[in-house]
């Protein structure tokens, strides 16, 4: 399955970006091929609705998971309705989210915020 | 006559004079574009109101007829619209109402339907008429309503019409003074009431609108308004001194001209300074 | 970071004297001003050092290239804002145009592009604290936008700080709504006056459907008794908190008239803030505590 991680530089060990919405890339992680794709994520200079646009990047590449620190409204909502499973990441780099949610150690995100509602942040 | 009153800071007075002025004179059109906060309805009470829904364009799209192809959410330069689980998903909050993405589609399946934002009340005051706009909470903007209700009374060029601004110096009060003949703006003698003149005083140098200056709450002390105006040589139209019994009048939202001899003169004598200083700038530069 | 934002309905109530005093009297290392429509804060916070600036980008507006146009009509038939004039040339009005594109896309002639626009500047003090402001250019729409950036932009830079004030901008619109997010509570400032008090109505209600923690205080109480007894009524009823008043004082409006903070001079609003900033204080970091017991 595939693994989306919002994350600040294309590696696997660089931290986890503390926004889904405006993160400058995502990690796709192939659990299969073990394969790391690095995508720009091109809602980061959106003027608004920079969720929806991030959504719908890791839709389009097919994620079954994503593992991110926090979610706005509207982005939950178009990652739901592609019946991507949404995990709170903890402490640790990318690589070490993903080994902790392979292991079962990482819980569902229930706390998703009202968002900036198309402004950004 | 289209006269609009505006300040750059809140609570200077735009609504007190505009109120006051609209009721100082024979018959008029009272117009409150603060749709975020309208005040005006208050001190009026107005009676026998006609109530309008106001309404933008939201896409959606006929499932049966979509495919999927995703060329409406890579147009969308406000990110409105996603595609996922098989549909397309439009956020109405977000939609800016453009059109754009019903355009776009190639194989037609995007119609629009209407939303509602907010709503404009018509109403009576004696001799003044009231037109109210409300945003509905929650809504980012109220530019449509504001639209409906200058557009409406772009007719009725004839009456004297009084419109009553938002705070500051954004789009939205753009919006109201575009076709205004002449701007007020009222200012109060403070640091804070003087920065913000500056910056509606760029604004109407900048839409080239014949304007003057009211100085609300004066008193004794020094006034950073008053020595602005004369620095910049901007016309002062009037002078409004603080007053106690102003101020409960005011706060218990009754119109001081219809509540006080003192105040009805003082309000007359104001229009009368406006509506010349109005028709000067207007026949001074007669495009406006 | 807990972040308390200040915010009040009408303009004009003293939210921004009030956030000077709260700054002083907490000692913040980071404030920020979100009224970025009519900044004010940094009027009665002077700065020891000029600020770094940046200019922010709006949405990007259409120009029309009067050699490629082939005068058509189809941009302004389709452009939903009245941005599309024709009186000569045909020209684009940048206030009015929203950037949607629309016209780019119906040109036949490839006559239009979109070209990015500055719509406002970003100043960012960074001294002894973080003072994070913006003035967004006159006419501009975006306000929401550039409330976030300032906000983001005092979170990176005074990432360090334990509390921050953050003065807000008058009404319910976007820039509020903007300036709401991520806040730990809302103080909103109330004006006793039927006005003030309809107002104050629209931004609980706005600020609820938030879900935000609230609180209320009333300025200048004494000019209306009566008035101000309806707040304190409709504050019990609607359960939201109420923390305080302070008098009209003509001494505070002396003292920011030169730039100076209400809590610096010996003043009876001045020494009504600071009970009103204790409970405040109190309310806010009682909740804080409550959350973190749950987690």
């Amino acid at each position: 399955m595939k693994i989306a991680c919002p994350v600040d530089e294309k590696t696997m060990e660089t931290g986890v970006c503390i926004s889904f919405g405006r993160t400058p890339y995502f990690l796709i992680y192939d659990t299969e091929t073990k394969q790391a794709d690095f995508v720009d994520n091109s809602a980061a200079a959106s003027q608004g609705g920079a969720g929806i646009k991030a959504a719908q990047t890791i839709v389009d590449k097919k994620a079954e998971v994503l593992l991110t620190p926090r979610c706005g409204e509207n982005a939950a909502e178009v990652i739901k309705a592609a019946k991507i499973r949404i995990f709170k990441t903890g402490v640790g780099s990318a690589i070490d989210n993903i080994n902790a949610f392979l292991d079962g150690k990482l819980s569902e995100l229930d706390e998703i915020h009202t968002g900036f509602h198309n402004h950004g942040g | 006559m289209k006269i609009a009153v505006l300040s750059g800071k809140g609570g200077t007075g735009k609504t007190l004079v505009s109120v006051n002025l609209a009721c100082a004179a024979k018959s008029s059109i009272y117009i409150d574009c603060d749709v975020e906060e309208p005040n005006g309805h208050l001190f009026f009470k107005p009676t026998n109101i006609k109530e309008e829904q106001i309404k933008v364009k939201i896409p959606f799209a006929d499932n049966a007829l979509c495919t999927g192809c995703r060329q409406c959410v890579d147009f969308c330069k406000f990110n409105a619209l996603a595609y996922a689980g098989g549909q397309l998903k439009v956020f109405e909050n977000i939609c800016h109402s453009c059109g754009g993405c019903v355009l776009v589609c190639p194989e037609n399946a995007l119609a629009e339907k209407e939303r509602i934002v907010g709503m404009t009340h018509k109403g009576d005051s004696g001799n003044v008429t009231v037109y109210t706009g409300f945003l509905n909470t929650g809504e980012p903007s109220g530019i449509p309503i504001i639209k409906k209700m200058i557009g409406e009374n772009n007719q009725k060029r004839a009456s004297l019409t009084f419109i009553d601004c938002p705070p500051g110096s954004a789009c939205i009060v753009m919006e109201n003074i575009k076709d205004a003949d002449y701007c007020i703006l009222v200012a109060e003698p403070t640091l804070f009431g003087v920065h913000n003149l500056k910056m509606v005083y760029e604004l109407v140098k900048l839409f080239d609108k014949p304007h003057g200056v009211i100085l609300n709450k004066c008193q004794d002390s020094e006034n950073p308004s008053e020595k602005f105006c004369v620095e910049q040589r901007i016309e002062i139209i009037g002078r409004i001194a603080y007053d106690y019994e102003l101020g409960t009048l005011n706060s218990n939202a009754e119109i001081a001209v219809r509540s006080s001899e003192k105040y009805k003169t003082i309000f007359s004598s104001l229009l009368q300074n406006v509506m010349r200083e109005a028709r000067h700038g207007t026949t001074i530069n007669p495009k406006r | 970071m807990v972040q308390l934002l200040i915010l009040s309905g009408k303009g004009g109530t003293g939210k921004t004297t009030l956030a000077g005093a709260f700054i002083k009297l907490s000692a913040a290392k980071a404030y920020a001003d979100c009224d970025v429509d009519a900044p004010n804060l940094h009027l009665i916070m002077t700065q020891q050092a000029q600020g770094e600036k940046s200019d922010f980008y709006g949405m990007p507006k259409a120009s029309i290239d009067t050699n490629l146009c082939v005068r058509c009509d189809f941009c302004r038939q389709s452009c939903r804002f009245g941005a599309i004039d024709n009186e000569s040339n045909y020209t684009v009005d940048p206030f009015a145009c929203e950037g949607c594109g629309v016209c780019e896309y119906v040109c036949p002639a490839g006559a239009i592009t979109m070209t990015p626009a500055v719509s406002g500047e970003l100043i960012l003090y960074s001294n002894d604290s973080v003072f994070s402001t913006a003035q967004l250019k006159m006419g501009s729409g975006n306000s929401g936008k550039l409330v976030s950036e300032v906000k983001k932009q005092m979170l990176s830079a005074a990432a360090h700080a334990d509390f921050a004030v953050i003065d807000g901008s008058p009404g319910i619109g976007c820039p509020v709504i903007a300036s709401i997010s991520g806040a730990d509570m809302v103080l909103i400032v109330a004006e006793p006056s039927v006005s003030g008090i309809s107002d104050m109505e629209r931004i609980i209600k706005t600020a609820k459907s938030f879900g935000v923690r609230l609180a209320v205080c009333i300025n200048k109480y004494d000019i209306n008794k009566m008035n101000t007894q309806h707040i304190e009524v409709y504050c019990s009823n609607a359960g939201v908190d109420f923390v305080g008043k302070i008098p009209f004082d003509p001494l505070a409006i002396k003292a920011v008239n030169n730039g100076k903070n209400i809590t610096e001079i010996d003043c009876s609003s001045g020494r009504a803030v600071r009970d009103v900033y204790k409970r405040t204080v109190e309310l806010l970091f009682e909740s804080k505590k409550r959350c973190e017991k749950c987690e």
